[in-house]
């Protein structure tokens, strides 16, 4: 190459740097009108005018009880997921799907013991979503975050993403399914709210109804955004919190006494 | 000046096939590992809900890392003039698609449902940076291509520089973009960290330049071709400033994350009581990846030691891998901080505990097989293109070997 003076090269270069952002527009474009599109169909029969969420009275959460995680494991078939043969107790823990887990804490300071269930806390800016490549994980118009089996590609990139470990990829063979609860072999799923019992009018979760008919009521599920809801009107005297209120996602599962 | 010529890598054929096969023979271990981990599920794989990427993501990092800098031969022969470089430009190029790809094939085959691959081409979230990854590396694959293309043609001979230009930027995006693939799990402590960018891209140069100089001496070596000390010596003097770059790097992540106090506690597990991270991290990563390979580059004693430029450059290999091990796995390993000034007493999940990763058999191959893939195509590319000159000694010294 010969170049006397550097003016070519300079336009050489403007040029790449032009065609480069014509390039970068000329993919994205599409893309937005895409992603714009695709949110209004997601909503079928869905309305952002609700939210729902949950709100955890974590004093009225009993030491030993598993209600929850129970009602959860088969309201979702998680119940009907086998062990592998010849898998160790430690892997099986570490690899089995779980939607909802009990967790207990001790404060480092004063001792004070608090249990609570962890589950998919339904961000209204969630982490999962942003980063799935395919968008198989998705928000719905009325907050529930969930993933759609079908085009998930088991990256797992979105249980990177998730500060609440709120998800389970599946790791083996699936043999036995509720029809209300698809799951496949390499695909990634979390809770969902019991977003079929929703969808059907249905108004409770069923870690709800469980811990109500074990007589605790430490979960309440509702929309947050009716003012008259139970929910909203335990938020606006009590006072709660998100876990990791730090990130900003404005989670839809909140906590009192924590 | 005397001109390069270039011919295709011809030599002996058992010696070609031979390599061939055993390489082909590398893969299908793989394939045959993949079936297994696909057909069974990754419950056979030490990966799990605590640890999601495992060893075959630290294989598909390290060469989708390696590729970006295998260019760099090229880059600086096209884009900053270097006389000694540019006759190496061909191989470089090639080297970066190889290695692309085979990190590539990994990344895909570990995915959990590989057969849907049309879903992950054709469906996009472009808010997500790993979509954004997608199109860099189909990208760079374009354009690298083009760029062998105008080196080897002499019609499209004038587009050279513009080619060189364009994938010099590109690569650099590409691995700003893999990088960033980190940058954007705030929730993780590890990752929580704006140098973790620029640092890959420097990882980049020396994974690359090292991987560059190992299959270069092969190839000349498989070929009986003259390769000059001279150029040799540019090369590892090259490698010595990118691997002393790295550390630095390095050093300066870990003292800006031990400034943010929040970061303590992942910081003491990855320097100090980690158990295997922290092994990796100082006899990997410092001491194999980065002393050692210093002191054979920048030692009197090793100055026309070929040997020594080789075992530096598998060393630095060796390295980065652990450390890429030690940021991918460790970084995962250590438990996510979700109830601050509270300890976790019991979790059906294993809260607030370190978790385990212990890789298997059938991940391990999968990885080597991404390399082997890697180099089949260099193999293959440089038998089939005019790739490699014909001898490159040095431009003064005919007579030397
Ligand atoms: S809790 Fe995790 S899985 Fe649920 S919406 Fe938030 S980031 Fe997604
Ligand atoms: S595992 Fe599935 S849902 Fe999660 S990021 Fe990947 S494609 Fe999306």
């Amino acid at each position: 190459m010969s170049n006397k003076d550097d003016r070519p090269d300079m336009k050489r270069r403007e040029f790449i740097g032009k065609t480069v952002l014509a390039a970068g527009a000329a993919s994205v474009a599409p893309g937005v009108l895409l992603t714009v599109a695709k949110a209004g169909g997601e909503s079928r029969g869905v309305s952002s005018d609700v939210r729902y969420g949950l709100l955890i009275d974590t004093n009225k959460c009993a030491d030993d009880c598993t209600a929850c995680v129970d009602a959860c494991n088969r309201e979702n078939g998680i119940d009907l997921v086998e062990r592998p043969k010849g898998q160790s107790d430690d892997d099986w823990n570490a690899q089995r799907p779980q939607w909802i887990r009990k967790v207990q804490l001790k404060d480092k300071q004063t001792g004070e013991i608090t249990n609570l269930p962890m589950m998919c806390q339904h961000c209204e800016f969630p982490p999962c979503v942003d980063v799935c490549p395919t968008g198989a994980s998705f928000k719905r118009a009325d907050g529930i975050v969930m993933v759609d089996r079908h085009t998930c590609i088991g990256c797992r990139y979105c249980m990177m993403a998730c500060p609440y470990k709120a998800r389970s990829f599946i790791h083996q063979n699936v043999a036995q399914q509720l029809v209300n609860a698809p799951r496949g072999k390499g695909c990634v799923e979390s809770c969902n709210l019991c977003v079929h019992r929703i969808d059907a009018g249905d108004m409770t979760t069923a870690c709800q109804e469980a811990c109500e008919k074990d007589g605790h009521q430490a979960i309440v599920f509702g929309d947050l955004k009716d003012p008259d809801s139970k929910l909203a009107k335990l938020l606006k005297t009590k006072s709660s919190r998100q876990i990791r209120a730090d990130l900003e996602l404005n989670t839809g599962v909140r906590y009192t006494n924590v | 000046m005397k001109k390069t010529h270039y011919s295709e890598l011809w030599c002996s054929s058992p010696r070609f096939w031979g390599g061939l096969t055993f390489l082909a023979f590398i893969i299908l271990l793989g394939l045959g590992a993949t079936y297994y981990m696909e057909h069974q599920g990754h419950w056979v794989t030490g990966m799990s809900n605590q640890v999601v990427w495992g060893l075959p993501h630290v294989f598909a990092i390290f060469m989708i890392v390696a590729a970006s800098g295998a260019l760099n031969v090229a880059s600086i022969g096209s884009v900053f003039g270097g006389p000694m470089y540019k006759p190496l430009g061909r191989f470089s190029a090639l080297l970066a698609i190889g290695l692309l790809a085979g990190g590539l094939m990994v990344l895909v085959l570990d995915l959990g449902r590989p057969d849907r691959l049309v879903v992950a081409m054709t469906t996009f979230n472009l808010k997500s940076i790993f979509t954004w990854n997608i199109l860099l590396y189909t990208g760079f694959f374009v354009i690298v291509g083009l760029y062998i293309w105008t080196m080897i043609d002499r019609k499209v001979n004038k587009y050279y520089q513009v080619t060189g230009y364009l994938a010099f930027f590109w690569r650099l995006v590409l691995t700003t973009g893999t990088g960033s693939i980190f940058g954007f799990l705030v929730a993780r402590e590890a990752y929580d960290a704006a140098i973790l960018a620029p640092m890959f891209i420097i990882m980049s140069f020396s994974f690359g330049l090292a991987f560059f100089i190992i299959t270069l001496i092969s190839a000349y070596w498989w070929a009986g071709r003259t390769l000059g000390e001279l150029r040799l010596a540019k090369l590892k003097h090259l490698l010595g400033v990118f691997v002393g770059a790295v550390l630095y790097f390095s050093m300066v992540y870990h003292l800006t994350n031990l400034y943010i106090t929040q970061h303590h506690g992942v910081e003491r597990f990855i320097l100090l009581d980690g158990g295997v991270y922290s092994l990796m991290f100082w006899l990997g990563h410092v001491l194999i990846g980065s002393i050692i390979p210093l002191f054979l580059i920048y030692s009197p004693a090793f100055a026309s030691s070929r040997f020594a430029i080789g075992a530096a450059s598998v060393l630095v290999l060796m390295g980065g891998f652990l450390q890429l091990y030690v940021i991918v796995i460790g970084g995962q390993a250590f438990p996510m901080n979700m109830f601050p000034g509270k300890e976790v007493v019991t979790s059906e999940f294993l809260d607030g505990v370190v978790a385990s990763y212990i890789p298997t058999t059938a991940e391990g191959l999968l990885g080597i097989a991404g390399i082997a893939v890697a180099m089949t195509m260099v193999a293959v590319g440089s038998r089939m293109l005019k790739v490699l000159p014909e001898n490159l000694e040095d431009p003064k010294d005919l007579e030397h070997a």
